[in-house]
């Protein structure tokens, strides 16, 4: 498309059942009621000047540009504050509206800049517009008089400029930072001529203060006041492309607006029903990666990972790999090979990698970064409700009057999620968070959890089992609900169990550290409260007992009938963009595409149709048992596209020598990534701009990825597994992602109703898309488990193995920051360190005086996996005897000390207990920096004549 | 690595079945939802180490899972994630 900025209405959208029919300007116009006059002007076609306004914030009736007459009412209503009413008539351009309008425009330009040629939002100006919308030829009172000119500009954040010169004080930056995002960041300081925005106290800028640099205030700004730094460098946009970020698991859509093949800036799409225009620091503006002097754009080998990288042509790598690939088939037998799929690749592209995996090396040795993050919901979901996904759409929290948060921080997480959460929290939905770790979801401005329950690090299945009694044992269980949604035998089975005194909130009190009263009364909260929602993240996934927890979690939400209607549900916070779709694709070494298993007949009958090749009716092996049959010899070839175990797997020495006992590794990625330190073969990828597909949200959304820009490596991902393929002696002959998507839809019954064309045509669909769905599935479960009854699972609470002790006396927890992605490979490049530079370790004051520790002090933090040294910062977030740190550094390499214990269902690694010391450290540990010298070491690559 | 966990393979195995099975100790059958998940969720160079493996380190449960197991018995769906047929329009 060409450039258009997007449609504004005004004011926001009213849904009513009630219809109200007015005349505007003489025109019949019908609407909603409720709706204001503005928006109603605005959806038929008309246009009321306005500049205070916008149709993704309340009414605020500021600016006084959007006067107009209504016959029967005295004087000249705002019309973003007047609602219609039936038979009103409305005038909108009057001559009395006209000079009115006319005096408010010459006093806001009278102390405003007038360099609009060489403004950077010049024809980009909703200012400039308006000025010209009321015909405003001359200002009467000069520009001589007091006025804001001479503000210095706050340049300090580092994707967008503050000019306070350009300001009219309209306050929809104040308005989008409190009710789009919900941060309250910024204020109106002052009164009267003095009025100017403020981010926080007069002493901070935009950097220092509260600000999370959403862009909201950017997007919400009608002058060049707050902009974006790339608009004033490259200019203004040409064009707009519609597509999905390829961060977390929200799944925002944006227009990508670029000038020629430059990307100017991303900006969210209005229309997108997961993050309904709203964005975060990440989606907004941490895309110069992909343009990063760090990317490798030529294939590269080497024989041995101790020697440099040599470039090659595509020919001759994927010739290599394929020879390599064979031999080692040849040699050790076609269970030696295999393939990992990423969740930050496209929905067609990790079908191809395990279709390669499966139709090429002959086996089912696929797995996918779902194992260290996202396993356990689908084993535990599939137990209980028959469905490895979440229940809900995004939109099902508007109505939700409980919110029960455990193990997710979407604050940092998934914080355009969490902006659509906190507004529904301010509206007074209740809050119970259930977390070791005070998440500013437990307390920030005009939000605050009702109950927060700081749980010892490995205790969920006890707290959620102790809540599951309370609702037994005090009657509060939905039985009609059991009685027709659910196995009756079994409930009656399993709410035996948990009414057992054993495992009751006092009872318990003494393990989980939570006390008992709070814990019956976040239960009552949540059985009585009206419609319960639960999210969840990796906090509830990353243990032994990760699989049990989420069954834990769908036994409460069966037990209390919040299940199958809005506003209630079981919502599985993804981690990253595609994590279900790569799930969905059939990336586990067990099932194929559809989570169906391997050992089915008739499913492996239809794609051996398809593929004219048998699949291995035997289960394939999952990431750490890859890493473990490496050293032991009968595991020799790996192709990574798109992920770096040696930094986001757990116990990094373990995966080293896996790695490092492999005899082909290829790495398909973006950059030279820690993993890449033990390839092989190095194919360059490209990046979510530069290639069509789709991605996957946490809500089932299968959305869009459209390229903007050609691949800088030369090859869409799929295109390069596809050569890879064709190498191998596969024939293969897409054209266009959109033939994987229908092949994806020919052998998978959730997909049947996927097509490109009507991803184009609808913008989104969830599934389940079939025939008894056309449109997909907002909500899951509305009528009945299709496949049976709800199953409720007994949760035995079983301690994890990994223990404090003498030695070890502290848990360390890990996670994210909202500045930060996963390992950092992308938002390390971008100006986003600006935020997070390091990984820190958060300790408890009183931990900290013990070891007479101060914040900025180096430590060692050591457990029986490893050692690694860090900044501590000394919080009382975390409890006693608990630590913190994140995964996002190299330098850091959190991984060294996790361990290998993992789900007893899935192996998703237990990342959220580490039992580990802390000691006071003069800097890095002999490890890190004999680590940084073999990556040094590692990622040489021979000069090109070398290389011929 | 952890002192207390396992470090070999065959370790890690048994260190695996014994974790299934305490977890599915409750469970109406514990040692055919044992064998069930092993069947279903293990690759085949594992069961075939685990088979040959000193069984003395089992507990009861995993033992006897193994032993089903073993003798070639193939372990009927005990949970819908086991099951071929748990899916469909709702099962994704």
């Amino acid at each position: 498309m060409g450039y258009e900025r997007q449609a504004d209405f005004g004011t926001p959208e009213v849904v009513s059942d009630q219809t109200v029919t007015l005349t505007i300007d003489g025109r019949a116009v019908a609407v909603p009621a409720g709706t204001t006059v503005m928006r109603a002007a605005a959806v038929s076609g008309g246009s009321i000047p306005k500049l205070c306004a916008s149709d993704n914030l309340q009414q605020f009736g500021s600016c006084r540009l959007c006067l107009v007459e209504i016959d029967g009412m005295r004087g000249t209503p705002a019309s973003c504050t007047t609602p219609v009413a039936e038979g009103m008539a409305v005038h909108t351009q009057t001559a009395r509206l006209q000079k009115l309008r006319k005096g408010v425009m010459e006093l806001y330009i009278s102390d405003h800049p007038l360099d609009c040629l060489t403004c950077s939002a010049n024809n980009d100006c909703e200012l400039q517009d308006q000025a010209a919308a009321v015909g405003l030829r001359d200002v009467r009172y000069g520009y001589q008089g007091e006025n804001h000119l001479d503000q210095p500009v706050d340049t300090s954040n580092p994707y967008f400029d503050f000019d306070p010169s350009k300001c009219i004080a309209c306050s929809r930056c104040v308005r989008a930072c409190d009710e789009v995002q919900g941060t309250f960041a910024l204020t109106i300081d002052g009164r009267g001529f003095a009025s100017k925005v403020s981010a926080g106290l007069a002493s901070d800028n935009f950097l220092g203060s509260e600000c999370v640099s959403c862009g909201a205030c950017v997007q919400a700004c009608p002058t060049a006041t707050l902009q974006e730094k790339a608009v004033k460098e490259i200019g203004k946009p040409e064009r707009a492309v519609v597509t999905t970020c390829a961060y977390c698991g929200v799944g925002c859509t944006f227009r990508a607006e670029m000038r020629g093949e430059q990307l100017v800036r991303m900006v969210p799409w209005k229309d997108g029903k997961a993050n309904r225009g709203h964005s975060c620091v990440k989606g907004r503006f941490a895309w110069g990666y992909a343009q990063h002097q760090d990317r490798i754009l030529s294939p590269m080998i080497r024989t041995s990972i101790d020697q440099p990288w040599q470039e090659v042509s595509w020919e001759v790598a994927l010739a290599h790999t394929a020879s390599e690939l064979k031999r080692i088939a040849a040699q050790y037998g076609r269970l030696a090979l295999g393939g990992i799929t990423s969740s930050r690749c496209t929905n067609e592209e990790t079908f191809l990698v395990q279709k390669l995996v499966r139709a090429g090396f002959g086996n089912n040795n696929v797995d996918t970064c779902a194992r260290v993050c996202h396993s356990p919901t689908g084993y535990g979901l599939k137990t209980t409700f028959g469905t490895s996904a979440g229940t809900q759409d995004f939109d099902s929290v508007e109505d939700s009057d409980v919110i029960l948060v455990i193990g997710a921080n979407p604050t940092d997480g998934h914080p355009v999620f969490a902006s659509r959460m906190k507004r529904r929290l301010r509206q007074g939905a209740k809050l119970i968070v259930i977390d070791p770790r005070r998440t500013d979801l437990v307390r920030s401005p005009h939000v605050e959890a009702d109950y927060h329950l700081p749980l010892r690090p490995g205790t969920n299945v006890a707290v959620l089992t102790a809540m599951a009694h309370v609702i037994v044992t005090e009657r509060l269980a939905d039985e009609a609900f059991i009685r027709e949604r659910c196995d009756w035998d079994e409930y009656a089975h399993w709410a035996d169990f948990v009414s057992d005194q054993r495992h009751s909130p006092e009872f318990l009190e003494p393990v989980t550290g939570v006390p008992a009263a709070d814990v019956r009364a976040a239960a009552r909260l949540y059985a009585t409260g009206g419609n319960g929602a639960i999210y969840y993240g990796l906090g509830v996934t990353e243990h032994s007992q990760g699989s049990s927890t989420v069954m834990a979690i769908a036994n409460l939400s069966m037990v209390t009938g919040n299940i199958g209607r809005r506003g209630v549900g079981v919502n599985p916070l993804r981690g990253q963009n595609n994590v279900q779709g790569a799930c969905d694709m059939g990336s586990f070494p067990h099932e194929l595409s559809g989570y169906r298993h391997v050992s089915d007949a008739a499913a492996r009958a239809l794609f051996e149709g398809e593929w004219g090749v048998a699949i291995d009716p035997e289960p394939g092996l999952r990431i750490p048992n890859m890493l473990d049959a490496a050293t032991d010899g009968t595991f020799k070839a790996l192709y990574i596209q798109g992920e770096d175990i040696l930094q986001s797997d757990p116990d990094t020495h373990h995966v080293a020598a896996g790695l490092a006992a492999m005899e082909c590794v290829i790495v398909h990625d973006l950059f030279l990534n820690e993993t890449a330190n033990y390839a092989h073969v190095f194919l360059p990828g490209s990046t979510f701009l530069e290639k069509n597909g789709t991605f996957t949200n946490a809500e089932r959304r299968i959305q869009p990825v459209r390229k903007v820009m050609e691949p800088l490596n030369g090859y869409e991902d799929w295109q390069v597994t596809q050569e890879l393929a064709r190498a191998m002696g596969l024939e293969w002959t897409y054209t266009h992602p959109s033939e994987i998507m229908d092949e994806i839809a020919r052998l998978t019954p959730t997909f049947a109703g996927v097509s490109f064309a009507r991803l184009d045509a609808e913008g989104s669909l969830q599934w389940p898309v079939t025939a008894d769905a056309p449109d997909g599935s907002p909500i899951m479960h509305i009528d009945g488990f299709v496949r049976g009854k709800g199953k409720f699972v007994v949760t035995d609470y079983v301690p994890t193995d990994e223990r404090t002790g003498p030695r070890f006396p502290l848990l360390l927890t890990t996670g994210r920051i909202l500045s930060h992605y996963n390992v950092g490979a992308q938002t390390r490049r971008t100006a986003n360190v600006a935020w997070h530079p390091e990984d820190l370790l958060e300790i408890h004051p009183t931990d900290a005086e013990n070891r007479g520790l101060k914040s900025g002090d180096w430590v060692r933090l050591a457990s029986r996996s490893g050692e690694t040294t860090l900044r501590a910062t000394v919080t009382d977030r975390v409890a006693p005897g608990v630590v913190y740190t994140t995964f996002h550094h190299p330098a850091t390499q959190a991984n060294v000390v996790t361990t290998d214990f993992s789900d007893w269902a899935t192996n998703c690694p237990e990342y959220k207990v580490t039992a580990v010391q802390i000691t006071p450290s003069n800097g890095p540990s002999e490890w890190q920096e004999d680590y940084a010298a073999q990556a040094t070491q590692s990622r040489r690559i021979a000069p090109a004549e070398a290389a011929e | 690595m952890s002192s207390h966990t396992p470090k070999t393979t065959g370790d890690k195995l048994v260190y695996m079945a014994n974790q299934i099975a305490l977890n599915l100790a409750l469970d109406d059958n514990p040692v055919a939802a044992t064998a069930d998940h092993i069947a279903h969720f293990w690759d085949p160079r594992m069961k075939a180490m685990i088979f040959a493996d000193d069984r003395s380190r089992l507990s009861p449960i995993a033992r006897d899972a193994i032993a089903v197991l073993a003798r070639g018995h193939e372990p009927t769906s005990q949970t819908r994630a086991t099951d071929p047929q748990a899916h469909g329009t709702d099962a994704g």
